[in-house]
């Protein structure tokens, strides 16, 4: 059975590359065609269209969808994580100047020391450029610098497509940047920013990518749906094996896929990040996850998180919106077909997000399992509502 | 008397801007604006504030659009999602043909629809060119590679252009291949040894 797969070109498309490349599609009696493509509204509107059946998607798009922000389309469910983390922030030089000047360290893990030492070398107004108007990464800006001093009103969020975001750095459209990579690493091969964070020192697992499918295809396919997401939750489990990150970095460089030099796709994916031009590497553990700890399980909690954020900024009822976007996060087909994979599925689908400072062994459907470190750097917590009784399909 | 309509097309390469402009001129006499730079194209659209824009489907600069949709002053809110309050084959015809298509709030469907159909015809028609235009020049580089493979055959083996071209045929369809791939080959190989 073929199937049709919609990407951006990112470091963590890996699990649906790894998944087509290294045959765990096939053994499903899958093949994929993984069509490439250049927006995050393309993928949008082509799974809505029906011309890709899933799509590798910022985990917010389908929340802002489900909340009734995007174009009429058929609703789109969230499956399961295809990552977590991934993402850096880059600072420009003139920035990265006057925090030097001012004897920050870039130690690349502090955020709060980082995000105070910015506000005080960007007294005024910050813009910062994010990927999408759905993007972890705007939650993730958000939440850090508001969290160190930074008032709404202080920040500029702006658009800016990923491989644009080193001109519109140069060109000072923007003063930095939150982007997934290989794109913080490639402006400062550009030799025009420094990094300043890595994703994970903001919030430990932020979720950055999703595997969606219109829920349709999940309703009337439960065949393919299965197969699909067996064969990229074993891709995940393959590229988190330490060993296998510069293969990955091989294989995703090819001209198909990132066309880009493997060196730079391996920096992400081994987490040895070059900051600055001038030769610092930062080395972060645990920088970027497709698959240990739990970390494919869609958590309705986090849907309910992002969904709060989300309608905040957009006037929308809070309540309603996590009841809304929690039925979107599909804990019971990530059950239903990665049980016969030998996943490990927590007892519980909802949780109290922040709440895991380390690495933690739990009580699992069967058995024991161990989730990541899930702590936001200002001892964030997040409580969700009860689940809605309401899980059927949306309603307008 | 209906009012002209502002239509404002994304496009930076300005033969394909040029074409999709005139399509959509005939279908009446609006004002139709070329957006060529990306970096531009949120502060143009802000100040032109048109009624209709026309992008590529992959454009990434469309995200930034998606943006100014959702924004939230009506200054800033010049183009509201097309796909909202058009009918279904529309939008399946315009995503098809590659096309992305934002336009104002409360535009009757009866007025984008001739637009639309105008911008999809001109999108297919460039795709057709585009296509074409890529298999002649790929047809072009086959035959030059092939040309210099025979070079390297007559030259080191002795043989005429038609014993050289025969041989090469001959390879390519014993190995199941392309004989631009023997060719290309040969080429790299014969460049290897320094011949």
């Amino acid at each position: 059975m073929r199937l049709r797969l919609g990407y951006i070109p990112l470091i963590d498309a890996a699990p649906l590359i790894v998944a087509h490349e290294l045959g765990f599609a096939a053994e499903e009696g899958l093949t994929l065609d993984l069509v490439r493509l250049g927006a995050w509204a393309q993928s949008r509107d082509m799974l809505g269209a029906g011309l890709i059946d899933a799509a590798h998607m910022l985990v917010p798009m389908p929340i802002g969808q489900a909340l009734g922000l995007g174009p009429r389309l058929p609703d789109f469910d969230l499956v399961m994580f295809l990552a977590h983390g991934g993402q850096a922030v880059a600072i420009s030089a003139g920035i990265e100047q006057r925090l030097r000047a001012e004897g920050h360290g870039f130690d690349f893990s502090d955020a709060r020391a980082a995000g105070l030492a910015l506000r005080r070398a960007a007294p005024g107004r910050l813009r910062v450029g994010v990927p999408f108007t759905f993007s972890t990464q705007l939650e993730l800006i958000r939440h850090w610098l508001t969290g160190c001093g930074f008032r709404p009103d202080d920040l500029r969020l702006k658009t800016v497509p990923p491989p644009m975001m080193a001109d519109a750095l140069a060109a000072d459209e923007i003063d930095a940047f939150c982007v997934g990579e290989p794109w913080a690493s490639f402006a400062v091969e550009r030799g025009i920013a420094a990094l300043l964070l890595p994703g994970p020192a903001i919030w430990a697992s932020p979720p950055e990518k999703g595997l969606v499918l219109r829920r349709d295809f999940a309703v009337t396919r439960p065949d393919q749906t299965g197969a699909l997401m067996r064969a990229i939750w074993r891709a995940g489990r393959w590229l988190d094996e330490p060993d296998h990150r510069g293969t990955a970095a091989e294989i995703l460089s090819r001209p198909d896929y990132l066309d880009l030099p493997a060196e730079l796709a391996e920096r992400g994916l081994t987490g040895r990040l070059l900051i600055s031009t001038g030769g610092e590497v930062r080395s972060v553990p645990n920088f970027l996850a497709f698959n240990a700890g739990a970390a494919s399980f869609p958590w309705k909690s986090l849907a309910a998180l992002i969904a709060r954020s989300i309608a905040v900024r957009h006037d929308l009822a809070p309540d309603a919106a996590m009841r809304r976007a929690m039925t979107h996060f599909r804990t019971d087909l990530y059950r239903q077909h990665l049980r016969p994979a030998g996943a490990s599925l927590p007892g519980a689908s909802l949780r109290v997000e922040g709440m895991i400072e380390a690495e933690r062994v739990v009580a699992a459907e069967r058995g024991q399992m161990t989730l990541r470190a899930d702590r936001f750097f200002d001892g964030f917590v997040f409580e969700p509502p009860g689940e809605s009784p309401d899980t059927s399909a949306s309603q307008d | 008397m209906l009012k002209n309509l502002l239509i404002v097309v994304v496009e930076a390469d300005t033969d394909r801007a040029q074409s999709i402009a005139d399509g959509l001129a005939e279908t009446g006499d609006h004002d139709i604006r070329i957006v060529a730079e990306q970096s531009s194209l949120a502060r143009r659209v802000a100040e032109l504030r048109p009624d209709v824009v026309l992008i590529d489907i992959a454009d990434p600069s469309r995200d930034i659009l998606e943006e100014l949709a959702l924004a939230s002053g009506p200054a800033e809110r010049p183009v509201a999602m097309f796909v909202d309050r058009s009918d279904e084959q529309l939008t399946r015809s315009a995503i098809e043909a590659g096309i992305s298509a934002y336009v104002v709030d409360g535009l009757r469907p009866d007025r984008i629809k001739p637009i639309i159909d105008a911008a999809v015809a001109r999108f297919h028609m460039l795709q057709q060119l585009r296509a074409e235009l890529a298999a002649t020049r790929a047809a072009l580089e086959e035959r030059k590679i092939v040309d210099r493979a025979k070079a390297v055959l007559m030259k080191a083996r002795g043989m005429d252009e038609a014993e050289a071209y025969a041989l090469l045929r001959k390879t390519a369809m014993d190995q199941g291949k392309r004989i631009g791939e023997i060719a290309q080959q040969l080429v790299t190989a014969a460049g290897l040894l320094g011949r």
